[in-house]
């Protein structure tokens, strides 16, 4: 029988009714329209966006720390609903943005990384200390830190606590919420090997939600694109990089600005902003802002098509299943 | 073509109880009409202080010294409180980081438009409108009329950020500062929003002044480039000199910091600048950016290392490209090959 994935979301949605203004009643707001997806061991999935496209709902849902409207979340095939909270803080840890305001300031470093196994009734207190001390040692914090506040850290070192805080006790599956996002260059590329470090030491799998395009193709192995609360696209890194099929996953690559003084500032050729997701655009959600618009676009909303790594939901590729089936 | 701002050795000390901090110490650059100077530099040192000292918004502690400071001809050293508010804003615009703290939530976005120009003008409101519908429509807002009866908060991130570019050129200025002006957008405005900031700088032939600690930015968008490390420039240089031939140990570590699809493989080390940003507080000697260094000696510690020429015997002739290290030009540039080999 081979392995479930480690983790799964069948056909997630999440709904928020939305104060439309005095008297006007609510309006439903579909964070998250209708996705699935699959992450298998020890694979990274990138989650890219824009802000407001529903990628942190997805990602607290995904922690279980917050229920779907509708759909099922799995760990190794187990639907997270019957689970109570200390076994999915188990199995599933995050790490936040901001290392600032994720650390608790009256609390010591070693105090905050014990307080997991604290948590989780670890039977084995007098190991407490050492293995605190052990994941110390493997995300590069030195020992005498142990009781430093985080006040006396830099953004760097803080981001390494909130690191061995998820990894104390050895989750399946990491969350990282814009885990470079707050930190300087020279210090994100520290973050990002230690990440990729740990990742073949602890045979982590990880979810790396980032805006920045440059990141996640260097850390992520599969990457799935979000736009207004669906995946427009989902592909292997190579093959979305190399041979991106959505135009929304192209203007994203395209405002992707590499240190090249030969290149000018690159046109994505959004145009129009962001739709407001409370209204969201008739037919293909993205139309408005697409290059490549058709007739039927703002009409008829695009099904997934599969792709030889992944899928697409477009128009330009209704043809291409026809012309299959 | 003479210089819009001429700043020549600026020096920032702040005295804390700990001692005195010295976050600027001794700077000169020079912005020119149409052209794009970017200072950039990781987070403390100094870069936003630089930008705050051309405008004289500093902390009030702040001592700034400079050998000058003239803007347009005018020396900015020793000028009143109204004497700056003449020029702020008028002749020098600001955009800051996040357009949310820097608009007024309490005004619609017609009436601080407006205001810039009833301040520094003798110009109706009427004709004050009339130029905010205009430069509003010109940084891309569609429905500009009805956009000067709303408040901030009633608009996005970008279109914030647009209504604060459009302030900037209400007064028609000479040079615009701006402090890390698209890092709390997304990827596809900032991209816009730089497209929008290069078209117009050449449109109305503005001097630019950009900060950041984007070194994508900076590559694109570029003209000159400082990059800035404890307080000091480290190197200077167009941006071809600096990306194509990174002299000063430190922005070759920042460059092979970034990841850049297709070049950096997946999953492999990318390189690091271990440590951390050493303390200003207190007496400075030799190279600050020593204990970081992979090529240190001990002559790094002995004296001040004084900016010169990456191209050896003075055949630079206007000396563009200038770095502050020990080593030769020629040690440095094969430390970058051997770097570019590991």
């Amino acid at each position: 029988m081979t392995q479930p994935p480690v983790l799964e979301a069948r056909d997630i949605f999440q709904t928020f009714m939305i104060s439309a203004g005095f008297f006007k009643g609510k309006r439903p707001l579909h964070a998250v329209n209708g996705i699935s997806l699959k992450v298998e061991r020890g694979e990274v999935l990138g989650l890219v966006g824009e802000s407001g496209c529903g990628k942190s709902t997805l990602a607290k849902i995904l922690l279980g720390l917050m229920h779907p409207t509708r759909g099922d979340v799995l760990v190794d095939g187990e639907p997270i609903a019957g689970f109570d909270r200390l076994k999915i803080a188990k199995l599933i840890q995050p790490i936040f943005q901001d290392p600032y305001s994720s650390l608790n300031p009256r609390q010591t470093v070693g105090s905050i990384i014990t307080l997991p196994l604290k948590v989780q009734n670890d039977p084995n207190p007098e190991t407490w200390t050492k293995r605190v001390e052990e994941i110390m040692d493997l995300v590069g914090l030195p020992k005498r830190v142990f009781n430093n506040y985080p006040n006396q850290m830099s953004g760097g070192q803080r981001q390494r606590v909130a690191i061995a805080r998820a990894l104390v006790n050895r989750p399946e599956l990491v969350i990282c919420d814009e885990p470079t996002s707050a930190l300087d260059v020279s210090v994100q590329s520290q973050i990002l090997n230690l990440l990729t470090d740990l990742r073949k030491e602890l045979g982590l799998t990880y979810i790396v939600i980032s805006h920045n395009l440059a990141v996640v193709e260097h850390i992520a192995t599969r990457v799935a694109v979000m736009y207004l609360g669906r995946l427009v696209e989902v592909a292997d890194t190579d093959n979305l990089f190399a041979d991106r099929q959505h135009p929304y996953s192209q203007a994203l690559l395209d405002s992707v600005l590499t240190p090249d003084p030969s290149l000018g500032v690159p046109d994505s050729h959004l145009g129009a902003v962001f739709p407001n997701p409370v209204d969201p655009p008739s037919g293909c959600t993205f139309h408005p802002r697409c290059a490549q618009v058709m007739d039927q676009c703002s009409k008829i909303a695009p099904t997934p098509m599969n792709t030889t790594t992944g899928h697409v939901e477009c128009h330009l590729y209704d043809h291409v299943e026809k012309a299959a089936s | 073509m003479s210089n819009l701002l001429d700043v020549k050795n600026l020096t920032l000390d702040l005295p804390l109880s700990a001692g005195v901090l010295h976050a600027v110490r001794g700077i000169s650059f020079s912005a020119k009409r149409g052209e794009t100077l970017c200072i950039v530099g990781e987070s403390g040192c100094g870069k936003s202080l630089t930008s705050l000292a051309i405008m004289n918004l500093l902390p009030k502690i702040t001592e700034r010294k400079a050998d000058h400071m003239i803007f347009e001809g005018q020396e900015l050293q020793g000028l009143s409180e109204n004497q700056m508010s003449d020029i702020r804003g008028n002749k020098m615009g600001m955009i800051f980081q996040e357009p949310m703290t820097s608009l007024n939530p309490a005004y619609t976005v017609g009436d601080q438009l407006m205001e810039m120009l009833l301040r520094h003008r003798k110009v109706s409101r009427n004709e004050a409108k009339e130029r905010a519908i205009y430069l509003l429509e010109k940084v891309g807002i569609t429905a500009a009329a009805s956009r000067l009866g709303q408040y901030p908060h009633q608009l996005s991130g970008g279109l914030r950020q647009r209504v604060m570019i459009a302030m900037t050129l209400m007064c028609d200025p000479a040079l615009i500062i701006a402090d890390e002006p698209t890092t709390a957008l997304d990827v596809t405005i900032q991209a816009q929003i730089l497209l929008l900031l290069a078209e117009l700088q050449r449109e109305f032939n503005v001097g630019v002044i950009l900060i950041t600690h984007d070194l994508g930015i900076v590559a694109r968008v570029a003209d000159r480039v400082a990059v800035m490390y404890a307080g000091e420039f480290v190197e200077e240089g167009t941006a071809d000199e600096i990306f194509n031939n990174p002299t000063h140990p430190y922005t070759q570590g920042l460059l092979d910091c970034i990841p850049i699809p297709g070049k950096t493989k997946r999953g492999e080390h990318l390189g690091a600048i271990p440590g951390i940003v050493p303390s200003l507080i207190g007496d400075i000697q030799g190279c600050s950016f020593r204990d970081r260094c992979p090529y240190a000696s001990s002559a790094c510690g002995e004296h001040g290392i004084e900016l010169s020429s990456v191209k050896e015997g003075g055949d630079d002739a206007a000396g563009t490209h200038l770095y502050r290290c020990v080593l030769s030009a020629a040690e440095c540039a094969e430390n970058l090959k051997t770097m570019g080999a590991a």
